[in-house]
């Protein structure tokens, strides 16, 4: 591979710290793949299953993953002050031992994940439900993290 | 026969479907993770589509071109607004060319939990024998 390098690109403090050219060509990277994609780098998220959304209304977040072939009494959901954690283990069930595959892309296994929420949640309000797949958790917020609205006196 | 051993599962973003012809409609279309098998008497798909509700899902056999179509509606209510957003949802689209041998009458659909089992058997001359040897 070929690096043209202009003179007015040089850092000026000369060769100093090669991590720091490696930063900057990883971010002119990204700024590349954002303006090719639809999707911004790094909207993969942290790279543990399962992905998840996290939405937030005036009273609630909600939380939504995708989950197919799961059912809700399989996952084991637990919150704490403002983390939810959930984990479970997605079985495929067991076919027919004579057959034989033309694809194989669906994935089993366990799965352990940690979310922390901007805010404190009451832990006894929430509602967990899975419907077509979809797992979605309403959490709602605790009355401390709601906002409100502050009357300004007129004197 | 599946991997009954318990190994974590690793996250990967949905596949964006190269569709033929193009889309009329804004959204995103992924291509659904199957698993393609078959015994002597039929060949079973399933697909994840998760979000997808049976009235959403289209299955379309056309000259031996199995069609899967399937709809998601967004699930977030119009209040809501995105704190975390790691996977996108859209539609759900994959094409499959099927051989003679499938019985097409016979083929039977069933979505459950976001999964799609299709079950296409086979027609009964195509159906293995085994074939005896005879000597002199």
């Amino acid at each position: 591979m070929f690096l043209l390098r202009r003179p007015d690109y040089w850092p000026a403090s000369g060769w100093r710290d090669p991590f720091e050219e490696l930063e900057r060509m990883r971010r002119q990277m990204d700024l590349m793949s954002t303006t090719l994609f639809r999707t911004p780098a790094g909207e993969t998220g942290a790279g543990v299953f399962p992905m998840m959304n996290v939405t937030e209304d005036k009273d609630n977040y909600y939380l939504r993953a995708e989950l197919p072939g799961m059912k809700a009494e399989e996952l084991v959901i637990s919150v704490t002050g403002n983390s939810i954690s959930i984990s479970g283990e997605r079985k495929l069930a067991a076919e027919d031992y004579k057959a034989q595959y033309h694809r194989r892309e669906r994935e089993a296994g366990t799965f352990n994940r940690i979310v922390n929420l901007p805010a404190q949640i009451e832990s006894e309000k929430v509602e967990a439900s899975c419907a077509d797949g979809v797992l979605t958790v309403a959490l709602p917020k605790s009355e401390m993290a709601k906002p409100k609205r502050i009357a300004v006196k007129l004197s | 026969m599946t991997d009954t051993e318990s190994k974590a599962i690793q996250a990967k973003g949905k596949m964006e479907a190269a569709t033929p012809g193009e889309q009329t409609r804004p959204g995103f279309v992924f291509t659904p993770t199957v698993d393609i098998f078959e015994t002597d008497k039929e060949i079973t798909l399933l697909a994840d589509m998760p979000g997808v509700k049976g009235e959403d899902l289209l299955i379309d056999l056309h000259e031996n071109v199995l069609t899967l179509d399937g709809n998601v509606r967004p699930p977030e209510s119009p209040g809501e607004i995105d704190v975390l957003r790691e996977y996108r949802t859209g539609k759900y689209y994959r094409q499959f060319t099927l051989s003679e041998i499938v019985d097409q009458a016979e083929i039977k659909a069933q979505l459950k939990d976001g999964v799609l089992r299709l079950t296409l058997p086979k027609v009964k001359a195509a159906t293995p024998r085994r074939i005896t040897v005879q000597g002199q």
